[in-house]
């Protein structure tokens, strides 16, 4: 009997030796114990139901059970009671109306935008900006000016401010010592806000499926003490290359199982770009397409003096190639396309480049070239920029790019 | 080791073949070559066996042009083990890849190959397993509990039936023709898209569940029909047996969810083909949208699949407790709440996405509140086998368990519906053991338990008690040894869909949770051997009409029913109308007058396999085949339209006939 | 172990007596299936009016609603099929009279305008494509040829079944399956007429405003 038990016994030892590992029950960081403790209270919680359900399941079929010795309870025609039925909705409601209460509370106060506050005794917060790529991440220190791919290094015991963008596809960023996930999604910016409360080294990666190189998309967060922190600032000053528009680029192509690398410098705004899907030549970002066609639907461009105007003269030529429109203040596809360049095939190979652009004559139709700078001097001289809401930054247009 | 970046022509179209050539049939896939190899053998073993027994002619006569409820509801169940057959293979490969590949091996299956098999695994489980199932339940079951004589629309049975089984098949060819996709069974985009899910995968995966869902969508319709035209003179809503009840709630959640489903995936199909901009990143595209779109049909979805098991649970407890359900208005309302409330959870599938504190508290709220009517319906069968007589045959196992299971999986489902805790738990291995967890307690045993309840009632014959105990009691053992292990895994921080892992700590899990599935897999033989063995002595095993000594009137036929049902017309005075047949001491009176029934048809199956071949010539490119398919597809129904002899009496002296026989075995 | 097997004689009684031997008549289901299959049909239509709400925003820095749509033209459009709703209630009004071939007249009147409508429509997209605001523009314009172009489907769809039915109204009269037949038709039509107004609203008047 026992050599049967044998194989069992090992599995379930080496099971609970190996226990130590449960960084959900365990974890090192606010973020992660609140959503700890909130797992624990509802759980137990719901075993208030869940152990008499369970129980009365088995119990109640055994003790009526058919050829028991004495049927004298049998009772084929209760099929009914309001009171029992006003207990089974009652209860119920009153379990799920106190695990509202907490769920609201705890929902708001672990809401990923927003900035810690739970405690006085946390240093300066650092801000981080992490970049999802095919199939690695990015992560840049704006204000230290230095990024690194696949390894992520706070200081203890200070928030962590990350803002998060996908270059393709979604993945979530995922550490689960120290707090939850949230999805990156590209053209789009969320937020995460976390901090490690005691040094280590946390698994982390993502928890989206994102392609061939998911598996491998796994990446080491170090919380260490502050001088630790800012000596790995200064190794990545040292080591790295920097980080522009063409290096991102080509650190953009698809990799599997990517090493870690540094980048000494970043281009300023870049993660902005990366954000707005024009960190390439000649696109437009995000935001300035989202304010051109908030105005367009305004009609705040018809007097606006755009590079199409002048391609009326075209239109013979344009026209075969149904690029443009007489006379509508509309800009070419190109500008705005994004995906297509950034094709892969199932085994992670890209099929397009960013530098295959321009090369499809449809989209040019025979009309001038047209820059997205052209059209960022347009929009500044058609005083487009007021609002605020989805301003793109001034700079690139005196950046010369 | 990263690897290298290679620029990768385009496919080259041509204009007969459109994109498919001899490179998409996967030959260096020693995998796939012997999964075809078996297929094919097994094939071939099947086709010489149906020509030796001359098998071919009662095949079309009987079968495929049927438009019985009653056959057609086999159909489906053996569409549903079929396909189950490869759901589960699939999870077998996966349990043994990750069982192997810790770290840094790299197990047995490329991560190509492995991608496909957990896409593939979810499609066919959901689409092909679970919808057929239930489909197949409801079809054979409902007609007769209201005591009709067919649903209301027979031959659009049919036709829906058929193009389930076309997208199934599609489904099936992609392993020998191209490949399937890899992108997850809800294939969000933008990984879904044009730009990042090249080859013919994808298309396979949206042509086969269009078809199928135009099939799905149609038969919801049809049973809706069915529920409110087709009672029995005297059956009002509320004498309605549980089980049509719930399957009138699931077909109402059908009509009003797939069509969500079906335009979603229309606009996914043309970002594809058409390079539309509803999911890309540029060009104003929202993908986020595809992700609320997809679960405001994927979370009714889910109810679909549960709501008729429950009401199977409901019918075997009354049954085999001796004991009228307790509370039958209460679970009417409370499955008719559970329907409604569906359509307000969705969000919970995404708390992770960033929507806000407001979004996510009301979603999470909602999402506790409908557990409310399931916690009540929980209650309700424990009050039905309270002072009653419990009698432990197959089906009453089967239901004790699920019911457990079903139990425990509902309270992790709770707690995921915590925003913060969700937080943790998204796309992790505990959210994949939560819902295994509900669809194996709920549905898949449900169904387990449906068959062996209702297989007398199709067969005229009981399944073998001692091999539907072992079966059971292996797939019970199995599930918690595959499952457990998992969310153990979600709490030590693992995610999904990984094919390979570092740390070797995390390898005794995935072992044990090899070693269930395996388990499970013993409880599947069980139940196929038990099907083969009962049929083999199935004139010991023979049962009458009424074998359970049950309450509702799908008992009152015969035992395989007569292809009319009912001899007569019955007059319902109330619920449970045969269990007071049955006190009263009633017979089927010998006056008979003539049954208007309908002819059998092929037009359900033509359409249907002229709509895979559409399927097939969209995936594949091919233009002028999916023209002609198309066109064939029109004009085959506009020809079928101009039938109008679609229904014929059977006269006195057959049924008088068939009645005194009584059914043989 | 049931009560099956002991005799009783006589049929099954009933409330109201002995069972009555002719068999009972239910009402055709045709006219409640086909209102389900409606109300699914509107909920595809509503889930693309959702993302023509959601996306039709969207330009891409390409035409707008204000570019691209010309009022009178879609009046036009309009008229044509509200038109074609109002001629099919007519050649309804004929059928419950008996009135064969005045029946198919108006049916072909129907066809004639729905035609009309999708010729327009057709001459409408093929001029979008025609100057670069094809669906594949931008996310507003895919919204836009989708939601169209699905009613326009639709009407093309139920033109074909026009005139089928006008076909088989011929060759078999008015008979119980032919009326209910054109019940059914006369139910769809009506609907992508409803459908349409809120097209008409939605698209082409709100952005318009």
């Amino acid at each position: 009997m026992l050599k049967h038990l044998k194989l069992p016994l090992m599995l379930m030892a080496a099971v609970s030796l190996a226990g130590c590992q449960y960084e959900v029950l365990a974890p090192s960081g606010w973020v992660a114990v609140q959503e700890r403790n909130l797992l624990i209270i509802s759980t137990v919680l719901m075993l208030l139901i869940i152990v008499p359900v369970i129980f009365m399941t088995v119990y109640f079929p055994w003790k009526y059970r058919a050829d028991r010795e004495d049927t004298s309870d049998y009772a084929p025609e209760w099929a009914h009671s309001t009171k029992l039925e006003l207990i089974v909705w009652s209860v119920p409601v009153v379990i799920v109306a106190i695990l509202g209460v907490f769920l609201a509370i705890y929902t708001y106060r672990l809401d990923p935008y927003r900035p810690l506050d739970h405690t006085e005794n946390m240093g300066e917060p650092i801000e981080v900006e992490a970049v999802s790529l095919d199939w690695k991440w990015l992560f840049i220190y704006p204000e230290e000016g230095v990024a690194s791919v696949n390894e992520l290094y706070i200081p203890e015991g200070r928030p962590v401010n990350m803002k998060l963008s996908s270059s393709t596809v979604m993945n979530t960023f995922w550490v689960p010592a120290l707090a939850g996930m949230v999805y990156s999604m590209a053209g789009m910016e969320t937020q995460l806000h976390f901090i490690a409360d005691e040094q280590g080294e946390f698994q982390s990666r993502s928890a989206h499926y994102s392609g061939p190189g998911f598996s491998q998309m796994v990446f080491k967060t170090h919380a260490v003490s502050d001088d630790d922190y800012n000596a790995w600032i200064e190794k990545l000053k040292g080591e790295g290359a920097p980080l522009t528009r063409a290096s991102y680029l080509e650190l953009e192509k698809p990799t599997i199982a990517a090493p870690i690398s540094y980048y000494s410098s970043v281009e300023e705004g870049l993660f902005d770009r990366v954000v707005g899907l024009c960190v390439e030549e000649n696109k437009i970002c995000m935001g300035e397409m989202m304010m051109l066609d908030m105005h367009r639907h305004a009609g705040n461009l018809e007097g606006a003096e755009t590079p199409d105007a002048a391609a009326t003269e075209h239109d013979a030529e344009a026209n075969a190639e149904g690029e443009h429109s007489e006379g509508m203040n509309v800009l070419p596809k190109s500008l705005f396309e994004y995906d297509k360049q950034r094709s892969i095939d199932g085994h992670g190979h890209l099929i397009g480049a960013p530098s295959d652009e321009g090369q499809d004559d449809a989209h040019n139709g025979g009309m001038e070239e047209i820059s997205a700078l052209d059209v960022r001097r347009m929009m500044a001289a058609a005083a487009l920029s007021s609002d605020g809401l989805c301003l793109p930054n001034q700079e690139y247009a005196s950046n010369g790019n | 080791m990263a690897t290298e970046v290679a620029q990768t022509t385009q496919e080259s179209i041509s204009p007969i073949f459109g994109r498919l050539s001899l490179e998409s049939i996967p030959y260096h896939e020693p995998i796939l070559i012997f999964t075809f190899l078996g297929v094919a053998v097994a094939g071939l073993i099947v086709l010489g066996l149906m020509t030796y027994y001359k098998a071919w002619k009662p095949l079309w006569t009987d079968w495929v042009t049927t438009i019985d409820h009653k056959k057609i509801g086999i159909m489906y169940m053996v569409l549903g083990f079929i396909m189950f057959v490869r759901g589960f293979a699939d999870a077998l490969m996966m349990r043994l890849q990750q069982a192997m590949a810790a770290g840094g091996a790299e197990g047995y299956l490329p991560a190509h190959h492995y991608d496909q098999v957990f896409t593939a695994h979810g499609v066919i489980m959901i689409f092909f397993v679970a919808m057929a199932f239930i489909t197949g339940i409801m079809n054979f079951v409902m007609p007769l509990q209201i005591g009709a004589r067919d649903v209301a629309f027979p031959f659009l049975n049919n036709f829906s039936f058929w193009m389930t089984v076309a997208g199934a098949l599609l489904v099936n060819l992609s392993l020998f023709i191209g490949e399937f996709a890899r992108v997850g069974w809800l294939a969000f985009p933008p990984l879904s898209g044009a730009a990042y899910s090249t080859g013919p995968g994808m298309d396979y995966y949206l042509w086969a569940l269009q078809i199928a869902g135009i099939g799905t969508t149609l038969s919801g319709v049809n049973m809706v029909a069915t529920i409110f035209k087709m009672r029995a003179p005297g059956m009002k809503l509320f004498d309605m047996p549980i089980f049509t009840w719930t399957a009138l709630c699931t077909n109402i959640l059908i009509v009003a969810a797939f069509p969500v489903l079906t335009a979603t995936l229309t606009m996914l199909t043309l970002d594809r083909y058409l390079g539309t901009h509803f999911f890309t990143n540029d060009l104003g595209g929202n993908p986020m949208m595809y992700v609320n779109l997809i679960w405001i049909w994927g979370h009714p979805e889910v109810y679909i699949l549960i709501l008729p098991l429950f009401g199977v649970f409901s019918e075997i407890v009354a049954t085999f407790s001796r004991k009228p359900l307790f509370g039958y208005k209460t679970m009417v309302w409370a499955t008719a709440c559970i329907m409604v409330l569906s359509f307000v959870v969705w969000l919970h599938h995404f708390f992770t996405m960033g929507s806000g504190a407001n979004v996510n508290t009301f979603f999470g709220i909602t999402t506790m509140i409908i557990a409310v009517p399931t916690g009540v319906k929980i209650f309700n069968w424990l009050f039905t086998m309270y002072k009653g007589r419990v009698h432990f045959e197959v089906p009453m196992l089967w239901v004790i368990g699920a019911i457990v299971t079903f139990t425990i999986g509902g309270m992790t489902g709770v707690m995921l519906a915590i925003p913060p805790v969700d937080f943790q738990f998204h796309n992790s291995l505990f959210l994949i053991a939560h819902f295994h967890n509900v669809i194996i307690g709920g549905v898949v045993w449900g169904v387990y338990a449906a068959v062996y309840y209702w297989w007398p009632k199709a067969f005229g014959f009981k399944l073998h008690d001692g091999l539907g105990k072992a079966s059971f009691w292996c797939w019970f053992v199995g599930f918690y040894l595959a499952f457990m292990p998992l969310y153990a895994l979600g709490l030590i921080g693992v995610t999904r869909r990984i094919n390979s892992y570092d740390d070797p700590a995390w390898q005794p899990y995935f072992v044990i949770a090899a070693i269930g599935a395996v388990m499970i897999l013993f409880g599947i033989l069980f139940t196929f051997a038990n099907f083969a063995y009962s049929i083999y002595k199935r004139k010991e095993l023979a049962c009458g009409s009424d074998p359970w000594d049950a309450r509702t009137l799908d008992w009152a036929t015969q035992s395989p029913p007569a292809k009319y049902n009912f001899p007569q017309d019955l007059h319902i005075r109330g619920r449970d109308e045969f269990w007071r047949m049955k006190q009263e001491g009633f017979k089927w009176s010998k006056n008979y007058s003539p049954i208007h029934m309908p002819h059998y048809t092929h037009a359900g199956f033509v359409l249907s396999a002229l709509a895979m071949i559409f399927g097939f010539a969209m995936i594949w490119y091919i233009w002028w085949l999916a023209v002609v398919a198309f066109v064939g597809v029109v004009s085959f129904t506009i020809y079928h339209t101009f039938n109008y002899n679609r229904d014929y009496y059977i006269p006195t002296e057959e049924i008088a006939e068939t009645e005194a026989k009584g059914a043989t075995v | 172990m049931t009560m099956l097997d002991t005799p009783v004689t006589g049929p099954i009684e009933g409330p109201d007596g002995p069972a009555h031997s002719q068999h009972h008549h239910h009402e055709s289901p045709t006219p409640i299936g086909f209102w389900v299959y409606l109300m699914s049909d509107c909920i595809i239509f509503g889930t693309l009016f959702a993302t023509y709400a959601v996306l039709g925003g969207n330009y891409a820095g390409g035409p707008g609603p204000k570019d691209l749509f010309e009022p009178g033209f879609v009046a036009w459009e309009t008229a044509l099929l509200l038109i074609s709703s109002v001629t099919f209630g007519i050649a309804m009004l004929q059928a419950l009279k008996h009135k064969l071939n005045a029946t198919i007249i108006w049916l072909l009147i129907t066809a004639l305008f729905g035609i009309g409508f999708l010729v327009m429509e057709v001459y409408e997209f093929h001029h979008l494509i025609h100057i670069g605001a094809g669906p594949d523009r931008s996310a507003f314009l895919s919204a836009f040829f989708l939601l169209v172009g699905t009613h326009g489907l639709h009407v093309t769809f139920g033109t074909i079944w026009l005139l089928t039915l006008v076909v088989q109204l011929k060759t078999r009269g008015l008979g119980e399956a032919n009326m209910r037949r054109l019940s059914t038709l006369s139910m769809f039509w009506h609907f992508l007429d409803l459908i349409w107004i809120g097209v008409f609203s939605f698209v082409y008047l709100v952005r318009l405003v």
